[in-house]
């Protein structure tokens, strides 16, 4: 296992130090936007917390808790993104919850939600941010 | 279950005659409790159990199995014991038990006669003679068909066959001698066909649709003799008939099928009453005069009058399990009407056919053309139920020939006292089903094989059974009601009246996929073929709305997979999958995911087997044999899979599906090679099945199975398409399932050579790809159908949609174009870069698996939340 030793060590030093979430972290960058398939995720480690980061098909991009709370397994990443009229969401590979990308709240019961984070592109690298409140 | 002592007996209840009827009986006791308080035994006299006579005529078509009511030869209920072959001889009633023709006995405490009815064999002399027949049992039908194999005794031609007796029964006779290849004639004494329920120009319609098909109708003749070529004691055989006024007709075989009579000797000996044409005279209760001996079916007269169909006999069995019960139960009399396919021409008739009540008028539409004729017998409506008159007719009865597709919605309106429309004979009009969505009252008996009333049917969707959940389709209401399960005449309206409730709910019967296609699986395929779609945008774009879903993405996957043969992850439809499907392997409780190598029949070297040991030892994964003969291995990291397969697609393996909506396995025995009852290579063609089906994405997974013999030691009915070898090929069952509502495959054909089997499991299973809903297996999928597995059979075997080529040559497409999805997957960097834990740590092991140890392997730990690995990050994981 020493050469994942070695990788993880990087991984630590991009992610910086560990902070509570909703204090001000840095941006990590996580990958190319091109690495993102259009309607798919992909899993990153930031801040030390496993993300799922999602491309929709108008590009927009957003980052959910990989953690699905009702499967509790590190999951959401591999779920299959659509719409649900307007809204945009991710359904768990697991049991099919659906989860809105925007805020994370469980569509089919509001009062399960998973956590969001900020994320951005710049100079065509996507970039994950603070946990969001 | 209750402590019995010793001393403490259960009642015990032997049936004699295990018919449809007897049969229907023990199903009811089941059903119903009976078997709770008492013990059942059921004596049949024929070697086998109860099977379809109705259906008698399908015998040389679909073999004695496919007509069998009890396919496992015993019931599945420990309280209840069936002995075939046991012939009651006598009943003794002082003593309590029947005899039997073995020299043991059977004490009953209720005894429920089901004897049946025999054919009834006019004393013409010659009618000994060696090819005389009857028209009763599978052992009849046998001696026909092997008289009929042997031809015209100067080997000059067919054998030559005429039917004596022209009602339903005979014509099912004609038609058998028909199918058999005999040269048939039917001699009637009556002026016309089927004089009990056709008129004369009814019964001339029919005449021209037999004599259309090759066989020669004799009306108005009467039989003198039968003549031979020796008396029938010095082994005399058939070489004649001679009848009264008309010329002698040469025949090598003669079939009586002039009527039944009930079999009435044990009770009769037992000194029961019985009625004066016959029957064991028995009440309202079918209780006979004595309390504890009852009788049911064409053995049984209640008020005097037998009864020659089944569903009266139901009706009677159910009856006495309810009286048995304690319960009110009563027979007042039955439903005659009657609709038929006779040779292929659609024959009903019902109520009052004849207008015999008086001021009836009679509409008839008749098309000696066409060979239609209909008829509606009609009467000014009375009062109503509150006593006001009305203005109108109502219907008394009718018949028709040639097209019976209004009876459904005609025979329930006969008594309802409904007013019929304004312009009745838009009723018989021919392409008048469309105008015929006519309210039925509640009252109306919508199913008169099992009784059910409208009201039993809105009950059904309503409020559910018996606390079940109410039925959300037609499917699961003829399940619940038994309606449409008998003789399906009536499965139209059925559907008819589930359809009119869930609209006047405002819940319409939506079949929409989702809410991203108005569509149903079915026509998302017809569309995609039509415009030759290649991607989920096209479709959309083209068909719905949105962005799509976890219902329709895996859904238009698998049908652009059926159509195009791609690779599942190719950049069109990489996205649409299942995680299953994306990462080509099955996801499990903590993330991991698990791999099944294909291992087509079972069958595999202990090199293989090794390889497999020794990649389950290096990856640490938890090792387990499937129901499905091979071996599933799990705990699996994503990353590591690509480096798994690796090892096994260079060993020789290649991907077994078991994470797709695809071709699972096809298990076996082992077959003629090693067993030794075996009677052909099950090993060998469930490879070939296997390896030729392999890949074929469906709506949902499938499986097989081949048994080398009859003992089906593969469990091949438990699966969607089951083969059993017999002596002279394969049997082929379709619709199997095991899972939460285990079903048994039924026999679509038998005794096929293996090409015939191939081609019909290759229309078999793309007439499911393109027909059937998401995640609907065969067996829901065949009950869907309209017509049933009868219906399937008509488009595999008989091939009536003219798509049996189409069908095939879609299966050699696939056939051809399969390749095996993990070796190409391997070849290909742009699908192997998703293989990867994180996309910026991509050999950081998931902290957040973990496994702990059971019995000596891994296995998933839960964890609460997510790991948090903060600024120090353990590496490594737990394993």
């Amino acid at each position: 296992m020493t050469a994942l030793d070695e990788r993880a060590g990087r991984a630590d030093e991009t992610s910086g130090p560990g902070e509570e979430a909703g204090a001000t972290a840095e941006w990590v960058p996580v990958c190319a936007l091109d690495r993102l398939d259009r309607e798919r995720g992909v899993a990153a480690l930031v801040h030390g917390r496993a993300v799922a980061v999602f491309r929709t098909h108008d590009d927009q991009v957003f980052a959910l808790d990989n953690h699905c709370p009702y499967a509790r397994a590190s999951v959401l990443a591999r779920g299959i993104v659509g719409t649900r009229k307007d809204t945009w969401f991710v359904a768990s590979p697991m049991l099919k919850q659906p989860f809105d990308l925007r805020t994370g709240v469980c569509l089919d019961d509001p009062a399960v939600r998973v956590p969001t984070y900020a994320v951005r592109v710049v100079d065509g690298v996507v970039e994950v941010g603070d946990r969001l409140p | 279950m209750s402590l019995t002592t010793p001393t403490e007996r259960r009642p015990r209840v032997v049936v004699v005659g295990h018919g449809m009827v007897g049969h229907r009986f023990v199903q009811a006791a089941i059903e119903r409790g009976l078997v709770e308080t008492h013990d059942v035994v059921v004596l049949g006299e024929e070697p086998r159990p109860a099977y379809d006579r109705v259906a008698l005529t399908s015998f040389f078509e679909v073999g004695a199995e496919a007509l069998s009511l009890l396919p496992g030869g015993a019931y599945d209920d420990p309280r209840v014991r069936l002995r075939t072959g046991a012939e009651v001889t006598g009943i003794d009633r002082e003593a309590r038990e029947v005899l039997l023709a073995d020299g043991t006995s059977e004490p009953f405490d209720e005894l429920v006669l089901a004897t049946g009815a025999a054919p009834f064999v006019p004393p013409v002399p010659g009618r000994d003679l060696d090819g005389c027949f009857v028209y009763r049992t599978l052992e009849d039908l046998e001696a026909i068909r092997e008289a009929a194999g042997r031809g015209r005794p100067d080997g000059d031609g067919p054998a030559r066959g005429v039917v004596i007796g022209g009602g339903l029964l005979g014509l099912e006779a004609a038609h058998a001698l028909l199918q058999l290849g005999v040269d048939t004639h039917v001699v009637e004494m009556a002026p016309r066909l089927m004089p009990v329920q056709l008129d004369d120009a009814g019964g001339t319609t029919l005449v021209r649709h037999i004599d259309a098909l090759g066989v020669q109708v004799h009306t108005g003749i009467a039989t003198t003799e039968v003549l031979g070529d020796a008396p029938a004691e010095d082994g005399g055989r058939v070489t004649g008939l001679g009848l009264r006024d008309a010329e002698a007709l040469e025949a090598d075989i003669v079939v009586f099928s002039a009527g039944i009579r009930p079999r009435d000797a044990l009770a009769r000996e037992a000194g029961l009453e019985t009625a004066e044409r016959g029957g064991v005279l028995v009440d309202e209760q079918c209780r006979s005069s004595d309390a504890h001996v009852w009788a049911v079916g064409e053995c049984a007269a209640p008020a005097g009058r037998m009864y020659g169909l089944v569903a009266p006999g139901y009706t009677m069995a159910e009856i006495v399990v309810d009286a048995l019960l304690g319960g009110p139960g009563a027979f007042t009399g039955a439903d005659m009407s009657t609709k038929l396919k006779l040779m292929g021409v659609d024959v009903a008739s019902f109520g009052d056919a004849f207008a015999t009540t008086p001021g009836s008028l009679e509409l008839v539409f008749s098309d000696a053309v066409g060979g239609l004729y209909k008829k509606l017998v009609v009467a000014e409506a009375g009062p109503d139920a509150d006593g006001a008159p009305q203005e109108g007719y109502v219907l008394l009865g009718g018949i028709l020939v040639g097209d019976a597709s209004a009876y459904g919605v005609l025979r329930p309106m006969v008594s309802s006292g409904m007013l019929l429309p304004d312009n009745p004979e838009e009723l018989i009009l021919p392409e008048s089903r469309g105008a015929l969505q006519l309210g039925l009252p509640d009252e109306a008996v919508v199913c008169s094989c099992n009784n059910v009333t409208k009201a039993g049917i809105l009950t059904a969707v309503s409020d559910g059974v018996d606390g079940e959940e109410p039925c959300e389709d037609v499917a699961a209401v003829k399940q619940c009601t038994k309606a449409g399960s008998t003789c399906g005449s009536c499965v139209g309206t059925v559907k008819t009246v589930v359809e009119e409730y869930f609209a006047s709910v405002g819940r319409e019967v939506d079949r929409s996929l989702c809410e991203h296609f108005a569509l149903t699986r079915q026509e998302l395929f017809d569309v995609v073929a039509v415009h030759g779609h290649r991607s989920f945008d096209d479709v959309v774009a083209a068909h719905g709305t949105g962005r799509g879903c976890d219902i329709c993405k895996p859904t238009v996957a698998s049908v652009l997979a059926s159509q195009l043969n791609g690779h599942v992850l190719a950049p069109e439809t990489g996205a649409l999958q299942d995680t299953n499907d994306a990462y080509l392997a099955n996801i499990q409780r903590n993330g991991t995911y698990s791999v099944v190598p294909r291992i087509p029949g079972g069958e595999i070297t202990p090199e293989k087997l090794i390889v497999i040991g020794e990649v389950a030892r290096d990856f640490g994964l938890y090792t387990k044999i499937t129901g499905g003969q091979r071996i599933d291995l799990f705990g699996a990291r994503m990353e590591e899979l690509p480096v798994i397969w690796r090892r096994l697609v260079d060993a020789g393996f290649e991907s077994g599906h078991a994470y797709g909506k695809s071709l699972r396995t096809v298990k076996s025995c082992v077959g003629s090679t090693w067993c030794r009852y075996g009677v052909q290579d099950s090993v060998q063609l469930a490879i070939d099945l296997e390896l030729r089906y392999r890949g074929l994405r469906s709506p949902h997974k499938l499986k097989g199975g081949v048994s080398g013999c009859a003992r089906e030691c593969a469990e091949a009915r438990g699966k969607d398409f089951g083969v059993i070898a017999t002596e002279k090929g394969w049997n082929l069952y379709v619709g199997g399932n095991g899972g939460a509502t285990p079903r048994h495959a039924e026999l679509l054909v038998a005794d096929v050579d293996t090409e015939t089997l191939v081609r019909y499991l290759d229309r078999f299973l793309m007439y499911y790809v393109r027909t059937a809903d998401r995640l609907q297996r065969t067996a829901p999928w065949i009950e869907s159908l309209e017509g049933g597995l009868e219906r399937v059979r008509e488009v595999v075997v008989d091939d009536v949609l003219g798509l049996g080529t189409e069908l095939e040559e879609s299966m050699a497409r696939h056939v051809e174009g399969y390749f095996d999805e993990w070796g190409a997957t391997l070849e290909d960097p742009d699908k192997l870069a998703r293989f990867v834990s994180f996309v910026n740590a991509p050999g950081m092991p998931d902290p957040n698996i973990s496994f702990s140890t059971e019995r000596g392997q891994i296995k998933p730990s839960t964890q609460d939340g997510p790991v948090d690995l903060g600024a120090t990050i353990p590496v490594g994981a737990a394993r």
